[in-house]
């Protein structure tokens, strides 16, 4: 019997298992996603926001103020894209400047610093807002975060310090039986003293496998434009305007990789899994955006996506085991401000909820960091060299848009944690993010993966089981 | 720091002609940089024929046409790489590039980008729907199909009626797919007259003007249908007007951007074609880097690039040779009405005997008209036209002695009768 199964790989999952595997625990990891991070974690604002707008006293005020502080810690041990570079929440109109007061107190109560700006500040910092622009509060612990690496370089620690992950096997379902759970899969059977439920926009059905529950997770579709870095500062901080009942609205936000991102709508969406994006939303979301900041050049978009947050009915976070069983603990909900909280819910989790109900030691040979990758822009012209003499892939560039190298293809490739979609390689090296969108480095790309795991061309996928690409021979190669 | 007279930035057919005319001018100390493994940039995949009509008054392969380039720059013996990616040009012409040798700073006296363009894609156009495999560039299957022997799909759409869509639509069509149409959002199509006859009627594809994909479908991660819409004048959708095709692959061929990333950092300007701003000679305002073929202005011929570059060759012999003077004394050049973009986009004084050459596209079709090429309120050329499409780039050589160059614009417009 395992001592615990996770359900659920996004960043939520992937922490909460990397934590579990700082003890001496037999873990095991399952999602239905042939990648880790693949549904809402890979596809939000990724602000590391600074929790000055949840509800004080909620559980995503204390989670989001703690998280945060998490951040830089977090990111160095794992190798992530952080960069704290702070929010302004921008008031358009007269009468908003009341509400940011408003939100100044409320920013206090939860112990997030903040400060009021005039008009002239505001434009001295950010001199691509509107002119129209009253004040703003700037919110200096805010950061930004790269979405896609955090829960991949989290599983991938997790993993190497021996975590088990099942990738693309769904949860059928749930019995409890006498000292645990029995859990069925679309693969397997296995029994674990603890189910921890991550399951994102499916954690409501993941939870009603073992008790009638009393609320819904719904999905809320945001759409959002990407725009290319194209050798002007957009922005620096994150722009929002002021948030409403539907969220934090839509805003204008560098990425880490100093793209920009305008968006997101916030529809809810009866179908889980539907990710299309549409006209008429990103029309709308353009021009909200165009409020706050006038000349967002549109002609540099690159791509527009959509991604689904988790809303629970509860209107708060459901961190807590189930009503009948301590050892089913309940990780869901986590719509925004989910990804600054995700750290601290799982430190939450199994320090106090898991600990109640297993013995936790910590396990002596844990290393909190994962093995170092190569950023070649970080790198001088010597240790550039130096680097490619010893391994001559980091000299050929794959992807030329965003100017990533063969050999980070194959180090990504070598991982515990492995990329076995182009879009997965997407994720961790950029390969294909860029203006071209793949239209040149996706052979490329596809040869690596195809030679790594021992497979024709035709079987590589772009990302879900059935998303071949190059999938017939022409009539020459039959 | 290795320093070389000339460095030229992409090994395709701009390149390996500028090059050459480099060469032959007496320019002797060169180094082509080209990321891919082999010279003749996107040429190599387009293995159907009709290039060099002009060039060499026959019709040819793509690598057949490339093939004539890179055998004289190997009987030449110019110094290329291959599999060599540029990461930068700095203000004093430093460039810095990446191979499986190491990663080198070279100084350039004089520099020819030719970088070529990208196409636009699914996430340029914000393409609605859901985000399946399926959907490529056009030239992204191409270079699937003929460099890699694969297929993408048997029941194929196309979306943009651009050349590349145009090529595809009949080289799918003769591996065996099926190309049920061609949609093409404007009321005219993009591509060539002779690519709509020789890839599209003689394969019964029907072209359906107007009209855009709404949508795409495809929730289990592969496409499988398209939602097709007529559009309005606005490019809006017409309600009522969608139809579904079912599908296993759509082509996008809705445009070509040059790329011009080198340069993002360097303070230059762009112009309406999307290239950067250049003089007669395809100078940009950095001085000594000079840009030609597809990352200046996106071309219709091959031919006409191969012979651009040679353009610009000269201008680096000008200005290796300090005959191509610095000077502020500029006349601009600017498309008016009816012109999408010209190149170059202004005129320097220099005192030589040479023809000034115009290259422009209108904005949209036209019959019956005059173009009119003016220097103030003179003008010093008109045009008659039977009929012009945006498609078909005009090239338009005046000698210069009929202009003052005294500072005042240069106009090309459409006079309609």
């Amino acid at each position: 019997m395992l001592d615990v199964i996770l359900i659920g790989a996004g960043v939520v999952g992937s922490l909460i298992a990397r934590k579990l595997a700082s003890y001496e625990l037999d873990v095991l990891v399952i999602d239905k996603e042939n990648d880790v991070g693949n549904v809402t974690s890979m596809a939000n604002s990724a602000i590391v926001h600074s929790g000055y707008d949840p509800k004080p006293g909620s559980k995503k005020a204390i989670f989001n103020v703690k998280g945060n502080a998490m951040f830089p810690k977090l990111c160095e041990e794992l190798d992530v894209h952080y960069e704290q570079n702070g929010s302004l929440t921008v008031a358009i109109y007269e009468e908003q400047l009341e509400i940011l007061k408003e939100l100044e107190l409320r920013a206090k109560e939860n112990g997030v610093p903040v400060q009021l700006l005039s008009k002239e500040e505001v434009l001295k910092m950010e001199p691509n807002l509107s002119p129209e622009v009253k004040g703003a509060l700037l919110a200096p612990t805010a950061g930004i975060v790269n979405p896609f690496t955090l829960p991949v370089h989290a599983m991938e620690n997790a993993v190497d310090n021996g975590v088990k992950l099942h990738l693309g096997e769904e949860v059928l379902s749930i019995n409890k039986i006498n000292d645990g759970f029995e859990v069925i899969t679309n693969k397997n059977k296995y029994e674990a003293k603890v189910v921890i439920n991550a399951a994102g926009v499916y954690s409501d059905k993941i939870h009603a496998m073992i008790e009638p529950i009393d609320y819904s997770i719904e999905a809320r579709k945001g759409e959002y434009f990407v725009l290319d870095h194209y050798g002007e500062q957009l922005v620096n901080h994150t722009i929002f305007p002021l948030p409403s009942a539907k969220g934090k609205g839509i805003l204008v936000a560098k990425t880490t990789s100093n793209n920009f991102i305008v968006g997101p709508s916030s529809e809810p969406d009866p179908d889980k899994e539907d990710v299309s994006t549409d006209k008429a939303t990103l029309d709308n979301i353009r021009k909200q955006a165009t409020l706050l900041v006038p000349n967002i050049p549109f002609n540099q978009v690159i791509r527009s996506f959509s991604g689904l947050r988790p809303t629970p009915s509860t209107h708060d976070f459901i961190i807590e085991p189930s009503k009948s069983y301590p050892s089913f603990i309940n990780a869901s909900g986590i719509e925004s401000p989910g990804y600054v909280s995700s750290p601290a819910i799982a430190e939450y989790v199994v320090d106090e909820l898991v600990s109640k109900v297993l013995k936790l030691n910590k396990k002596a040979s844990f290393n909190p960091y994962v093995r170092k990758r190569v950023h070649l822009n970080e790198l001088s012209l010597e240790e550039r060299n130096k680097l490619i003499k010893e391994n001559p892939d980091y000299g050929v560039i794959v992807c030329n848009c965003e100017k990533v190298s063969l050999g980070e293809i194959k180090d990504e490739l070598s991982r515990s944690v492995p990329p076995h979609t182009i879009k997965a390689m997407k994720k961790r090296t950029r390969a294909g993010f860029g203006k071209c969108q793949s239209g040149f480095c996706q052979p490329l790309v596809l040869k690596e993966i195809a030679h790594k795991f021992n497979i024709p061309l035709n079987d590589v996928l772009y990302d879900k089981n059935e998303s071949f690409i190059a999938h017939y021979n022409t009539k020459s190669e039959d | 720091m290795e320093q070389f007279d000339l460095v030229i930035i992409g090994g395709g057919s701009a390149g390996m002609s500028a090059a050459i005319e480099s060469y032959n001018l007496g320019i002797k100390d060169i180094l082509i940089l080209e990321k891919n493994n082999y010279l003749g940039g996107i040429l190599n995949q387009c293995i159907h024929n009709g290039f060099g009509l002009q060039e060499f008054k026959e019709e040819l392969t793509g690598p057949e046409f490339m093939s004539r380039f890179s055998k004289k720059v190997n009987e030449l013996g110019i110094k290329y790489e291959l599999n060599t990616n540029v990461l930068g040009i700095s203000k004093d012409k430093v460039v810095s590039y990446s191979n499986k040798d190491g990663y080198k700073e070279v100084k350039a006296k004089a520099i020819i980008l030719t970088t070529g363009c990208y196409e636009r894609n699914a996430g340029a156009i914000s393409l609605g729907g859901d985000r399946p495999s399926g959907v490529y560039t056009a030239g992204q299957a191409q270079l699937y199909l003929n460099n890699y022997g694969k297929l993408v799909g048997k029941k194929v759409f196309i979306l943009g009626s651009g050349d590349i869509g145009l090529i595809m639509a009949r080289r799918m069509s003769l591996e065996g797919a099926k190309v049920l149409g061609v949609a093409e959002l404007m009321p005219y199509s993009a591509g060539l007259n002779r690519n709509i006859v020789q890839c599209l009627q003689d394969f019964n594809i029907p072209l359906y003007l107007s009209h855009t994909v709404k949508e795409v479908i495809g929730p289990k991660g592969h496409l499988e249908k398209i939602v097709l819409a007529q559009v309005d004048e606005r490019f809006n959708f017409i309600p009522g007007t969608e139809q579904e095709f079912e599908c296993d692959t759509l082509l996008l061929s809705v445009g070509l951007v040059p790329n011009v990333d080198l340069l993002s950092k360097l303070g230059i300007h762009f112009a309406k074609s999307r290239g950067p701003v250049v003089n007669q000679y395809m100078e940009t305002e950095l001085e000594g880097l000079f840009a030609s073929g597809n990352v200046l202005h996106v071309h219709d011929l091959v031919d006409y690039v191969v012979s651009e570059a040679r353009e610009a060759a000269q201008g680096v012999y000008l200005f290796l040779n300090n005959k191509l003077p610095n000077t502020n004394e500029k006349s601009l050049v600017k498309p008016l009405k009816g012109v999408g973009y010209v190149v170059p986009n202004y005129i320097q004084k220099i005192d030589n005997d040479d023809k000034l050459i115009f290259k422009f596209r209108v904005a949209k079709p036209y019959k019956n008209i005059n173009l009119v090429i003016k220097e103030g309120d003179k003008v010093i050329k008109k045009i008659f036209k039977l009929a012009i499409i945006p498609s078909e780039m005009e090239i338009v050589k005046i000698d210069k002695k009929l202009f003052e160059l005294n500072g005042e614009d240069i106009t090309v417009e459409v006079e309609e009768k």
